[in-house]
């Protein structure tokens, strides 16, 4: 099945995963609004052993298809915790025969013998935050690697990885079309099965933003639209784009499939996000109080969502529409394409076989803007 | 009885004091308690809470036993000081027999010091100087008392110095004030003549009529007439604010009070009417004023349709005690029904806008002002237009005529070539100029108004770092070379943008236009040309790109919840634009010809 098979992202909707947040870092990047903490590393056993706890006091599930181990900086662990969270994940819930374990990386931790301590543990895909293959672009980013020492750290990962995945980060202001190109070229030249490539967002509230506000240059929305193309354009020569900033050679990557199909999964540790039974639920997002609620033997909730309804509907439609394969019509859909017929006009958007379709993928949020305030038919 | 009694204002330049000196008289003479006492506390509404400004004229009525051991009631009437309101003050003062002219230390007489003094004077008021805020490190009261005696004529050494602030000098102007100002001259035994000086809407008691009987007295539940509307009411209470309202029984010849009569209409009740007895009538009113008019006209429309009648009701209600409020229905092919809305100036309608919006929690779309130009017809007949919409069309018009006012800035002498190049860029001309001390100079001009009442003021105090002051009045209607500049966005001229503007201003208004613009519509799916033309010249355009991008880069993993919420919330600030044709237009467009600076050139 080729990525953006539609069949492929249906039936990520009945898939069973998992997510474990990692929230350390050893510095935060400017641009980043993930929770993450730097210089807690001092934490990173106690952290463990809560997450380990609060894997053994959820209700009964699974077998697990997917599991996505993400960050703040996961290969910072040592690796035979990463391989006490994956038992802890398979003693409670078992795993699938074909389970996906997806980990994110950052380049300065990899090498030949962390690749194959995490391969050891159970880690089946390595995602990897190299950002970019420019130096100027790395520096400004903020982060603790160089484009050589990305390279070789992809390169082991892929000794001992099947399936090795890059982030790239598009559209810095100091960023030239060149530079973009050239960290393209060597991306199709590295031989990894998937890339995201993600457009610089100054997300509020972080260093990045406060720099903008006093005047540091924001990216360009016309600029990041030529990258965006221009990416497309040329990782198409090695890859499939199946979402809006996501490309794989054969398989995306499982977790994202899932979510974004609507589909359901536990969550563990710092701010983590789950859903489940048409719930979503939150976690405390702050580590002592994470920590000290789960020590306690209580749920780290911070909150939950009942999701049911047109809200569910919208939701579906939401999520879906990023998708290159596109969301069943169904009510919904139905809706849109009735109140506002000038987006099929425009061709922003098109029906086909029983299913809408974002043929504009970089308008994509003005059809969802419409979609999450629309009301449900009479 | 009379002679015990004085009935005066308080008059002065913006910020020189007058509500915290009517505080002050207030504290001393006891009639609030300093548990009772805040800051400004005539300035009631909550609007001219936070902004310190008072809107609203108030009369209070004070007892302040004075050094000969008798008991004297003094009639205080706070008034506003902006030149919007100035129409306030000539109004209070008809109620008066005296006016205490306040003015700061620190800073001198300035323009509405000048301005409120010559109403004074053509009122007929003793005027009783005061320099405020002697406590001020860099008070200078020599110099500002030297400025008085320079206006007033006298001596500068008989000007009274005091703080509002700390209360040094209030007995002494208390005293000043009972000695200097005449008692009220009317006829105890003659029928009632009552003047209406001010009303307002009370939801409990009906319109409140504030009062100075003039000869007579009226007692409470005797039938009374209004004189030019020929309407007859009970006076079914009669009370004096201190600033509590007391219920009283009978008010007579010199005093001043509230009338309530039941009227529930604010519009029943004439401000400058005359109240007489139906039992006993005079013969003559006393006489009245003119009507305060409106200076700019703007329009307003709810942002949803819906909300038509409810503006109107709301407008209504404002109205009820906002006399010089004057609306008609307007209809835009870009906003719907509204109204064509006139204010006595910016500071008015500002307020009026945030009233209707903040007290009656509407959403306003409010297009740019304009003033009211005159059209002569080639059959003679002249019109009066109050929106660039109405011009007709300029092959049936034989001469067109704006406004003008003449406009008193008073400023350091330093600044007359910056003042003077900025009066010629707005069309203006020097009609006088007088040096009122040898570092400060009090200049006329002859301006068309649309160029003074937007931003004038503004110019005027970043030339001269704010040490310029302005007032202004309207001397009538003046031929002009006037063009109406058209905006069309893709396409299509959107009358809400029209406005009407001197030919040799034209190009740089439409280009000014055309770039705000620009900024301020944000990218659609499609191009949007914008343009400014005169009639069927376009003299000006430029284009908003399409929009390309509109995506968030990450889902943010499983946090579908936070993407959901941001893009609701971004939604949310799209109800704020306005469909024109098939161009989301915010509504801040609709006022962006304030923000284009045609001063320059
Ligand atoms: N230092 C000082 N400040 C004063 C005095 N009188 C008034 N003020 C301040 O001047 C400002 C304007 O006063 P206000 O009474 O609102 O002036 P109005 O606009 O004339 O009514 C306020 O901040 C007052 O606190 C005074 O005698 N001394
Ligand atoms: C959850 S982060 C963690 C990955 C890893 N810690 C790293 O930084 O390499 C996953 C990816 O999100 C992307 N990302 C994070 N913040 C971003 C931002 N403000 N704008 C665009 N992409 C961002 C980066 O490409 C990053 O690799
Ligand atoms: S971008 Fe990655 S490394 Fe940087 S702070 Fe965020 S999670 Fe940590
Ligand atoms: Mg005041």
């Amino acid at each position: 099945m080729r990525p953006d098979s539609a069949r492929l992202a249906d039936l990520a909707g009945q898939w069973r995963s998992a997510y474990i947040h990692i929230p350390f870092c050893a510095r935060v990047c400017p641009y980043c609004d993930f929770a993450v903490v730097a210089g807690q590393d001092d934490l990173v056993q106690r952290y463990h052993r809560a997450v380990i706890s609060e894997i053994e006091m959820s209700d009964e599930w699974g077998p697990l298809d997917a599991v996505f181990i993400g960050g703040g900086t996961p290969s910072r662990l040592p690796p035979e915790l990463a391989g006490s969270m994956i038992e802890a994940l398979d003693s409670k819930f078992g795993l699938a025969s074909d389970v996906e374990i997806s980990m994110e990386a950052n380049p300065e931790d990899i090498n030949a013998t962390s690749s194959s301590a995490f391969s050891k543990a159970g880690v089946s895909r390595l995602s990897m935050g190299v950002q970019s293959f420019d130096d100027v672009v790395l520096r400004e980013l903020g982060r603790q690697h160089t484009s050589d020492q990305a390279q070789n750290a992809v390169a082991a990962a892929q000794a001992v990885f099947p399936r090795v995945s890059i982030d790239l980060i598009y559209g810095h202001p100091v960023e030239t079309n060149l530079s973009w190109e050239q960290t393209l070229d060597l991306t199709l030249a590295l031989g990894i099965d998937h890339v995201s490539a993600y457009s610089l967002t100054v997300e509020l509230g972080t260093p990045l933003s406060r720099a903008v506000t006093n005047g540091y240059p924001a990216p360009d929305d016309d600029v990041q639209a030529d990258r965006w193309e221009r990416a497309a354009e040329r990782l198409e020569e090695r890859f499939v784009r199946y979402e809006v900033s996501n490309y794989a050679t054969e398989q995306p990557c499982r977790y994202n499939l899932a979510t974004w199909a609507q589909g359901e999964y536990e969550a563990f540790g710092l701010g983590a996000h789950g859903h489940r039974g048409g719930i979503r639920t939150r976690n405390l997002r702050r580590i002592d109080r994470y920590m000290e609620a789960v020590e306690s033997g209580k749920r780290p909730l911070a909150g939950e969502t009942v999701v049911s309804g047109w809200d569910r509907e919208q939701e579906r439609l939401m999520l879906g529409l990023r998708r290159a394969a596109g969301v069943i019509t169904g009510p919904g859909g139905r809706r849109v394409l009735e109140l506002h017929p000038e987006f099929v006009k425009a061709g922003i958007v098109k029906e086909e076989n029983g299913r809408i379709v974002v043929v504009r993928t970089l308008l994509t949020d003005t059809i969802i803007r419409e979609v999450l305030t629309m009301p449900p038919p009479e | 009885m009379s002679d015990r009694i004085r009935n005066l204002s308080i008059i002065a330049h913006i910020d020189h004091g007058k509500s915290t000196l009517a505080d002050r008289l207030m504290e001393y003479t006891g009639a609030v308690t300093e548990r009772e006492m805040r800051e400004q506390l005539l300035d009631t509404m909550d609007l001219e809470r936070e902004r310190g400004i008072t809107i609203k004229a108030q009369s209070v009525r004070l007892s302040y036993e004075a050094d000969d051991g008798q008991e004297y009631q003094i009639n205080l009437i706070d008034t506003p000081g902006h030149v919007d309101f100035s129409y306030e003050v000539s109004r209070s003062l008809a109620a008066c027999d005296g006016a205490v002219l306040l003015v700061d230390a620190a800073q001198g007489a300035q323009a509405q010091t000048l301005a409120n003094a010559y109403l004074a004077i053509e009122a007929g008021l003793e005027i009783v100087p005061v320099i405020n805020k002697i406590d001020l490190p860099s008070a200078d009261p020599a110099a500002a008392a030297a400025e008085i005696a320079a206006i007033l004529g006298g001596d500068p050494d008989d000007v009274l110095g005091v703080s509002a602030k700390t209360g040094q000098g209030i007995k002494e102007l208390l005293d000043r004030i009972v000695k200097q100002i005449p008692q009220p001259s009317g006829d105890p035994e003659a029928p009632l003549r009552a003047l209406v000086f001010d009303s307002y809407f009370d939801t409990f008691r009906g319109v409140v009529c504030s009062i100075r009987v003039v000869d007579g007295r009226i007692r409470k539940g005797e039938q009374v007439l209004f004189m030019a509307t020929g309407d007859k009411h009970a006076a079914n209470e009669l009370a004096v604010s201190t600033p509590r309202i007391i219920p009283i029984t009978e008010l007579s010849a010199g005093e001043v009070g509230l009338l309530i009569t039941g009227v529930k209409h604010i519009d029943q009740i004439r401000v400058g009417d005359t109240v007489t007895l139906v039992a006993n009538p005079a013969t003559e009113p006393l006489e009245g004023y003119d009507e305060p008019k409106p200076m700019v006209f703007s329009g307003l429309f709810p942002s949803d349709g819906d909300d038509f009648e409810r503006l109107r009701e709301a407008l209504e209600k404002l109205q009820l005690n906002d006399a010089s409020l004057v609306w008609e229905p307007e209809t835009s092919r870009a906003l719907g029904f509204g109204f064509r809305v006139g204010f006595l100036g910016l500071l008015h309608m500002e307020i009026v806008r945030e009233r209707l919006e903040r007290e009656y929690n509407l959403d306003l779309v409010s297009t740019a002002p304009s003033v009211a130009y005159r059209v002569t017809l080639t059959d003679r007949s002249v019109m009066e237009i109050r929106s660039p919409q109405d011009l007709p069309d300029l092959s049936s018009v034989v001469e067109l005529e704006e406004p003008y006012v003449r406009a008193m800035i008073i400023a350091p002498s330093e600044y007359i070539g910056t003042i003077m190049e900025l009066v010629q860029s707005r069309r203006g001309s020097m009609h006088h100029m007088q040096y009122l001390t040898p570092e400060r100079v009090e200049l006329i001009y002859e301006l068309p108004l649309a160029e003074v009442v937007f931003d004038f003021f503004d110019h005027l105090k970043s030339r001269t770092r704010g040490y310029a002051s302005l007032d202004y009045e309207p001397v009538g209607y003046r031929v002009s070379d006037l063009v109406k500049v058209d905006i069309l966005l893709a396409g299509m001229p959107v009358d809400a943008f029209s406005t009407i503007t001197h030919r040799a201003k034209a190009v740089m208004y439409g280009k000014g236009m055309v770039e705000t613009l620009r900024e301020l519509i944000p990218r659609q799916l499609f191009d949007v040309p914008i343009q400014a033309a005169i009639g069927s010249h376009i003299i000006s355009r430029e284009t908003v790109k399409a929009r390309r991008k509109d995506v968030l880069a990450k889902c943010y993993g499983g946090d579908i919840s936070r993407k959901r919420k941001l893009l609701e919330k971004q939604k949310e600030g799209k109800k704020r634009m306005k469909m024109v044709g098939a161009v989301e237009v915010p509504q801040e467009a609709f006022v962006a010809a304030l923000r284009v600076d045609t001063s320059d050139r």
